[in-house]
């Protein structure tokens, strides 16, 4: 690790340690938990789609999963409130994602498109499922997860904070850890031209399989922190595109491939959109100025912040070196 | 078995529209590698211009098919001078992918906000008349629709065979670089083309709105089924959309029947996951291997 | 010598086209095989053939005196056969490093491992020396010339420490100088005991640096030995020149 790089994480979780206590009004720490989880979802977006060039459009099919895993592991398990959650989540996050691999294995036979679109269809399967399996999810009447009364009402957000706090970072060290091994290489590899990669003989499905499994399981454990944090989930809420759409935004704003992006993307976006969903919620608006700003991201910023401001760095050191060659020539 | 053939009926019926909805979306990735997510809120826009133009001035739902499709296809070419021609780059399919949905979602938002979310239907007179043939039913209005779609059908097919603007749009799918080399205008092609596609989804929206109740959120169940379509059939065919739009729908209205309406509309992604085990690249697709 | 590679009655259709037909010839071990012929002769075609990136509709392949049942890449570059492409095909966002060791064959649990180690790196840097791309070794692959994206897929192969390569038009677009590079480094490699088969169009680097020469047109063999024979060959000049 770069000492840069070690300085970035180590400031990154002072000051997300520090938030919950620095600015404790609820709404702010509340809009912290969402920043975060929408950052988590993003980065573990940015471990599978960043790294393999597959674009998943489904993921939140499987944070739906997390969510529905946890609400009815509670119904038919009684984990007990309080913190008890909280240790199950590794559980919930690797039981769906082993569950998913069969599917990703039969998606993953495909091509980019077609594979984008097969796990839109992922998403709107297990939203049907929610809605068909009454006696498992209670369908749209939803389901009911006990409302843990241990945590104190001034800070009642900060469990589920810091427990996104830590899905993030999970989810981070999963993406730095990844893109330093082989498998980061082999992923490459794979995004840059993938039949040469299988010619080269590397292990291309089982690569995929990896980092498909990896995001799956950020994904899922942050679907059930949030089932947590509402107590309450039916199929719409669970699985909802426009999460899905909101955490690749985030990614291709703050920069695919790159570490931070999907963080950066997430501080920038999550406060705007509570701030419109605030202001213009009530009058379906929220929908349109939500679609303005996606639009105005992909069209002006397609490579997002980081890679751009990358660019510009370069570029204005390029500029002063040849204004000072030409200086001196001069 | 009566209400079998009758499920198959019903079926054939609706999948010719969704055939016809289909092709302009497998069409628009044919030439230009473009997945349209607005497809389904384009029909659905264009159900509740018809809707609008019945209920104002009492225009009949085929009647406004005239209306509603010259005026889509205006509004689909400027979508893709707009939004889709400016994407460049090696990522501009993603990128489509998102800018899309990202319009999908503003006309949900637009529609919301001036017709609000409450259900409607375009209901003319005749909406529930109902033929019998051979002792078995067909909705009048269905009928209507599948007929209208199988014309469009048939008079896109000629189009594109018959035609000088076909045959650039044929060379364009096949190889965009040799196609502008002998003269063909990639992007009017494209442009022409995108507009084309939402025109053939705009006339099936037009009757669309009588079949089905609409609100501005029913893009979402659209699209899915259009998706599902497109891949079963294989991205850029345009015979595969329409074999897969006819089993779609009949396989959807035998399971209704059959077994529960509730799991009418799973047993699209149960088919198309099945066939996609065996074949990845759909019923008409061409397996991309790089040599 | 025996034969390293054999290839026996490959057919491929493609429609109404049949490109390869009933073809069949024989790479002998420790030998620099050309596979020639005017265009369209199908040779392309046999080399996707062979190397599992087409499926052959009859005939038979087989590598190291085994039956190849279905070849398949990755199989193959396992059992040491390996082919590079027309167009050079290298991992453009990587470096030339890691374009290297991205070709090593893997066991699984080292996916975990860090990217490029000590001795991998050791070796990539040692075979990028043989090709005179050191000074290159931490620049972008896609940033290289279109020669010396040539000269790196050459090199990314052999890290595999192949038996038999298979060099699809390795001076096609390529400099003079590169040109005698690459026919250096075959020879180079040869002389420490690789096979090779290649595809070439350039009859003098054919003449020079190969034995035997495979003659192909219109999907089938025309003629197969030594250089001199072939060139002799009427039946050769036919096809070349046209009847």
């Amino acid at each position: 690790m770069t000492r840069n790089g070690l300085l970035r994480a180590t400031v990154f979780l002072a000051i997300g340690i520090a938030f919950p206590f620095v600015f404790s009004p609820a709404w702010l720490v509340n809009i912290g938990v969402l920043t975060l989880m929408y950052a988590a979802l993003a980065t573990s977006w940015n471990l599978f789609s960043g790294y393999t060039g597959y674009i998943t459009l489904g993921q939140v099919a499987f944070f739906g999963l997390g969510a529905y895993t946890l609400a009815i592991t509670f119904e038919h398990y009684g984990i007990g409130a309080g913190y008890n959650p909280f240790y199950v989540l590794p559980l919930v996050g690797a039981g769906v994602a082993f569950a998913s691999l069969p599917v990703a294995w039969i998606a993953l036979r495909t091509r980019a498109m077609t594979f984008a679109i097969v796990t839109l269809t992922l998403l709107f399967i297990v939203q049907q499922l929610a809605f068909n399996l009454h006696s498992v999810t209670h369908g749209s009447s939803g389901l009911m997860v006990p409302t843990p009364t241990t945590f104190g009402v001034d800070t009642y957000d900060n469990p589920f904070y810091f427990a996104m706090l830590g899905i993030l970072c999970i989810a981070l060290l999963l993406c730095w850890g990844t893109l330093r091994s082989k498998l980061g290489l082999m992923l490459l590899a794979i995004r840059e031209d993938e039949e040469k990669a299988r010619g080269l003989g590397i292990r291309v499905t089982g690569a995929k399989l990896i980092a498909w499994w990896l995001h799956v399981f950020v994904t899922a454990m942050v679907g059930a922190v949030w089932a947590y944090y509402l107590t309450f989930i039916y199929p719409e809420s669970s699985v909802d595109p426009l999460v899905m759409i909101g955490a690749v935004l985030m990614t291709f704003l703050g920069g695919r491939g790159t570490l931070w992006g999907p963080v950066i993307g997430a501080l920038v976006l999550v406060p705007a959109q509570q701030y419109m969903l605030l202001h213009l919620g009530g009058s379906q608006l929220y929908l349109v100025g939500y679609s303005a700003v996606f639009v105005v991201v992909l069209l002006v910023l397609p490579r997002g912040i980081l890679p751009s401001l990358r660019d510009g760095v370069l570029r204005t050191r390029e500029r002063r070196r040849t204004r000072r060659l030409e200086a001196t020539t001069s | 078995m009566h209400g079998v053939v009758q499920a198959i009926i019903l079926g054939v019926l609706i999948g010719g529209v969704y055939a016809l909805m289909a092709s302009g979306l497998t069409l628009v990735f044919g030439i230009m590698r473009v997945i349209n997510v607005a497809q389904g809120a384009l029909v659905i826009l264009a159900a509740y211009l018809s809707y609008a133009l019945f209920s104002h001035a009492h225009v009949d739902p085929f009647l406004s098919v005239l209306v509603v499709t010259p005026a889509m296809f205006v509004l689909g070419v400027l979508v893709q001078i707009v939004f889709v021609r400016s994407l460049r780059g090696s990522d501009s399919e993603e990128l489509s992918l998102l800018v899309t949905w990202a319009l999908a979602l503003g006309i949900e938002g637009v529609l919301s906000v001036i017709f609000k979310t409450t259900y409607r239907a375009t209901s003319p007179s005749y909406a529930d008349k109902t033929l019998t043939v051979f002792g078995y039913q067909f909705g009048f209005v269905r009928l209507m629709a599948f007929i209208l779609s199988g014309v469009l059908l048939l008079l896109l097919s000629l189009l594109l065979t018959r035609t000088r603007f076909g045959r650039a749009v044929r060379a364009t799918v096949q190889n965009p670089t040799a196609a502008t080399l002998l003269g063909v205008d990639a992007n009017r092609v494209q442009t022409l083309s995108f507009g084309l596609g939402v025109s053939m989804a705009a006339a099936a929206g037009a009757v669309y709105g009588v079949i089905y109740p609409f609100n501005p959120g029913s893009h979402y169940d659209l699209i899915s089924r259009l998706l599902s379509i497109v891949v079963l059939g294989g991205l850029g065919s345009l015979g595969g959309a329409v074999v897969a739009a006819l089993v779609m729908g009949v396989t959807e209205a035998v399971v209704a029947v059959e077994w529960q309406p509730t799991w009418a509309s799973f047993s699209y992604f149960i088919v198309l996951i099945a066939v996609l085990l065996v074949r990845p690249q759909g019923i008409f697709g061409v397996r991309e291997r790089a040599l | 010598m025996s034969a390293l590679l054999e290839v026996e009655g490959l057919t491929k259709r493609f429609g109404g086209v049949t490109a390869v037909n009933a073809c069949s010839f024989a790479v002998p071990e420790g030998s620099v095989t050309a596979l020639v012929g005017p265009n369209g002769s199908g040779k392309t075609t046999a080399f996707n053939l062979i190397t599992g990136y087409a499926r052959a509709d009859a005939g038979v392949v087989r590598f190291a005196g085994a039956t190849v049942r279905r070849p398949d890449p990755v199989r193959l570059s396992r059992t040491g056969l390996t082919r590079t492409f027309q167009q050079a095909r290298i991992f453009a966002d990587l470096t030339l490093v890691e374009n290297m060791v991205a070709a090593l064959q893997q066991p699984w649990r080292s996916a975990f491992r860090t990217a490029v180690r000590g001795h991998e790196k050791a070796r990539a840097l040692e075979l990028l020396e043989e090709f005179g791309l050191t000074r290159l070794a931490r620049e972008r692959a896609g940033n290289l010339s279109y020669g010396q994206k040539k000269l790196l897929e050459f090199a990314a192969v052999l890290m595999g420490e192949p038996r038999l390569v298979l060099l699809d038009e390795p001076t096609a677009g390529v400099n003079p100088v590169l040109v005698e590079q690459i026919e250096e480094r075959i020879r180079e490699l040869n002389a420490r005991g690789l096979t090779f088969l290649v595809v070439e169009h350039n009859m003098n680097l054919v003449m020079r640096l190969c034995n035997p020469v495979v003659v192909l047109a219109q999907g089938t063999k025309l003629a197969e030995g030594h250089p001199d024979e072939v060139r002799n060959d009427s039946r050769v000049l036919d096809a070349y020149l046209g009847g």
